[in-house]
């Protein structure tokens, strides 16, 4: 391997940009941005020659022993291979451009400096998750993570809804860390390492390793995904981060952050047992679902596409736990690009809007904002899943994948959820750039400066290309070489290549057209669902000025706008039962430790403290009866006996 | 009768024990202060009986000291007794309660 000290300046550049930051140039805006964005723009191109030196087929580690407690022994090591080349392309590509974009974004914040130094801290952190090769490494990033996406989430926290999101996020997320932990603990516990190969070496060559609690591990591990990446019942989190500024939502609430908990399964694939995994599919396709429901009836830009992201997140873990790495993690890549560019066109929208988030207040913005219609445009192509945008090849993948482990109820669900993706994107399309304008400042809106639009564009090109560039391949290979697709059948993965050179001998065409010959229903039936999804849009929502759905829908359609009350639910259950708990640690600490141990103690030593006064009484008569006295007993003792 | 060491001794242990007496009862400083000077001297009377009736004089010699150490003591501890009169108007010891809690 060449170059086998770049990844490591790779991951340190970021925080060496937050140090920098912090103690020496929170004074300039200009210059604290510029260090941040380059910081993550210089660690875009490191990954691109480290690549180009060692090309993707190749896995390799470098590391250090950081400590060894007993058996524990703890690497600080990266773990480089196509994975986390890919995962630090996305995380340094994606960011560098949503870097940039911030700096037009904040460009009028006051703590800009405090927000790019916080950005460098969330890039730091990702960094970290994705080239960790063991899992305390993993989980320490994963914890810095969350700490940085909660400084985010809060930025503006002066306004008390993004303080309470902020902490919404972080207990969440604690929650899914506990069963994280303790899945890390379990597994080390049973297979006595904690590195990433040397697990797998031992549960690829005997994969019964885990036993009886295989299943348990699996899902505490899961544990850690389900709140990291939002899947139900953890997702009430992420709707709420979108309090915090535009850039953080595509960052951390499309691109990277909810995209570790995906990653991770993948990395960890082999821990998990086919029961662990059924699990995890149905989890993922409930919240697909789920959140695509509520994402119909929302009226905020950026709620709706925080619940798209749920759904497509939902999505990856749905495909993770169909045993298809594969189709995950080129979701997770496509999505990456067109969601992030989704982000970030709301985000232009925002601001041309002069910070107005309804839809409902918008209208005719394509006149105004050109560019960011036609990147907009193309995202939501892109998300719905119309060939030849990126989300159609990634879409299709999974579904695929449902269809050949003959999974039709998931196969469904996730048709299903294809259909009303279009549906809500659409919606939002019509809604926000045709019509009438809405309000004066549809009217007034203007199109975002250039340093805006260039990421958009940039961003905008990889969500239409990025399906037919043989992303997909790299995982596959990836997956292949690694020994780990130990499930059968996978028809559909072995078919890939066997399957290749039937249609063409062009390798451009050949990817272009894969979808049509690998599963030709598949691919059939999502378009099918698509332009169904479509027409629905827009013969509803085509200059509308109001919401036809909920005079159709009825009580479905509050249950949606109201989310399905699942914060309403766990402010009546799990906050309630937690209050309940902590009034009686309350009244514990408050009684029965400190009232009556550390009373008794304290009462003690004062009574002890007040008859030992009354000697004392100032009189020196009384001290000389008093050593008279002594003299006395001493005396008697001495000669008495 | 024939007078001995015991009689000198408890004479000495009379002395001593009023002047205790004194030092614990009484209230008025400058009594007290004679009281003292009577222990002193109980201690002087033991000390020269012993001195007599062992026939050594080291005894005799240290109570010289004992009234030159006095002497000097008496001077400062009146002075002291003066100057608190002065301060205060009172010489009681119950009057002088500025230490107590």
């Amino acid at each position: 391997m060449k170059y086998e000290n770049l990844p490591w300046l790779i991951l340190f550049l970021p925080l060496l940009s937050v140090a920098v930051i912090t103690l020496f140039t929170l004074r300039s805006k200009t210059v604290s941005s510029l260090i941040s964005i380059g910081a993550v723009v210089t660690g875009f191109v490191m990954t691109l020659l480290f690549i180009n030196a060692n090309g993707f087929q190749f896995s390799g580690e470098t590391s250090t022993n950081w400590l060894s407690i007993g058996g524990l022994q703890i690497d600080f090591g990266l773990k480089l291979d196509a994975l986390s080349m890919m995962m630090l392309l996305v995380v340094t590509g994606v960011g560098g451009a949503i870097h940039i974009y911030s700096y037009g974004y904040m460009d009028e914040d006051s703590s800009k400096s405090r927000f790019f130094a916080e950005l460098s801290l969330f890039t730091f952190s990702m960094l970290g998750i994705v080239l960790a090769n063991n899992f305390l490494m993993m989980f320490i990033a994963w914890e810095l993570v969350g700490v940085s996406s909660y400084l985010l989430i809060g930025f503006w926290f002066e306004k008390p809804s993004a303080g309470d999101a902020a902490k919404k996020a972080f207990i969440t997320n604690r929650l899914g860390d506990f069963g994280f932990l303790f899945g890390i603990l379990m597994v080390w516990g049973l297979l006595g390492s904690l590195n990433f190969s040397t697990l797998q070496t031992s549960l690829v060559a005997n994969p019964v390793a885990l036993g009886t609690s295989a299943t348990i591990a699996g899902l505490l591990i899961f544990c850690g995904a389900m709140g990291k990446s939002a899947q139900f019942p953890l997702h009430v989190w992420l709707p709420d981060a979108m309090e915090g500024p535009t850039p953080v939502s595509a960052l951390i609430h499309a691109a990277t952050m909810v995209a570790a908990g995906v990653y991770m399964l993948c990395r960890t694939l082999f821990l998990f047992n086919a029961d662990s995994l059924h699990v995890i599919a149905y989890i993922g396709g409930f919240t697909s679902l789920l959140a695509a429901l509520i994402a119909i009836q929302q009226n905020d830009i950026k709620r709706i596409i925080a619940y798209s992201t749920l759904s497509q997140l939902g999505y990856m873990v749905m495909a993770v736990g169909l045993f298809g790495p594969t189709p995950a993690m080129f979701h997770l890549t496509t999505h990456a690009f067109f969601k992030a560019l989704l982000f970030l066109s709301a985000g232009s929208v925002i601001i041309g809007m002069h910070h107005e988030q309804e839809i409902w207040q918008m209208g005719n913005l394509r006149k105004k904002m050109p560019i960011t219609f036609w990147t907009f445009l193309i995202g939501a192509l892109a998300l719905s899943g119309i060939p030849p945008f990126s989300g159609f090849y990634s879409k299709d993948s999974i579904l695929a994948q449902a269809l050949e482990q003959k999974n039709y109820l998931l196969f469904g669900v996730a048709v299903f959820v294809a259909a009303l993706t279009v549906l809500y994107t659409f919606r939002l399309f019509f809604v926000v750039f045709f019509g009438k304008e809405k309000s004066k400042a549809a009217a007034h809106a203007h199109e975002s400066p250039l340093v805006m639009t260039l990421p958009l564009v940039a961003l905008a090109v990889f969500a239409f290309i990025g399906g037919f560039i043989g992303i997909s391949d790299k995982f596959l290979k990836y997956y292949l070489d690694a020994g780990l697709l130990r499930f059968t059948p996978l028809p559909y993965e072995t078919l890939n290549d066997a399957s290749r050179e039937h249609v063409t001998n062009s390798p451009f065409l050949n990817s272009l057209l894969e979808p049509f010959s690998n599963s030709p229903i598949a691919a059939t039936i999502g378009i099918l669902a698509a332009v169904i999804g479509f027409f629905l849009a827009l013969s509803l929502y085509k200059n509308a000025s109001t919401d036809p759905l909920p005079a159709k829908l009825g009580g479905l359609a509050t249950a949606m706008k109201n989310k399905f009350y699942f914060d309403e639910l766990y402010e009546a259950t799990v906050i309630r039962a937690h209050d309940f708990l902590a009034a009686v640690a309350d009244w514990i600490d408050r009684w029965i430790l400190e009232g009556a141990i550390i009373g008794a103690i304290r009462g003690g030593t004062d009574l002890t403290g007040r008859a030992l006064r009354l000697a004392q009484t100032g009189n020196l008569q009384t001290y000389a009866f008093l050593f008279v006295l002594g003299v006395a007993l001493l005396l008697y003792f001495v000669l008495g006996k | 009768m024939h007078v001995g060491l015991h009689h000198y001794l408890f004479v000495s242990f009379m002395l001593f024990s009023l002047g205790l007496l004194g030092v614990i009862m009484r209230r008025n400083l400058l009594v007290i202060y004679m009281s003292l000077e009577l222990m002193l001297n109980a201690a002087n009377l033991a000390l020269v009986s012993f001195s007599r009736f062992n026939n050594k004089l080291d005894g005799q010699v240290l109570v010289f000291f004992i009234i030159t150490v006095a002497a000097a003591e008496v001077a400062v501890g009146l002075a002291l007794i003066v100057a608190l009169y002065r301060k205060r108007q009172s010489a009681h010891v119950e009057d002088l309660t500025s230490m107590k809690l």
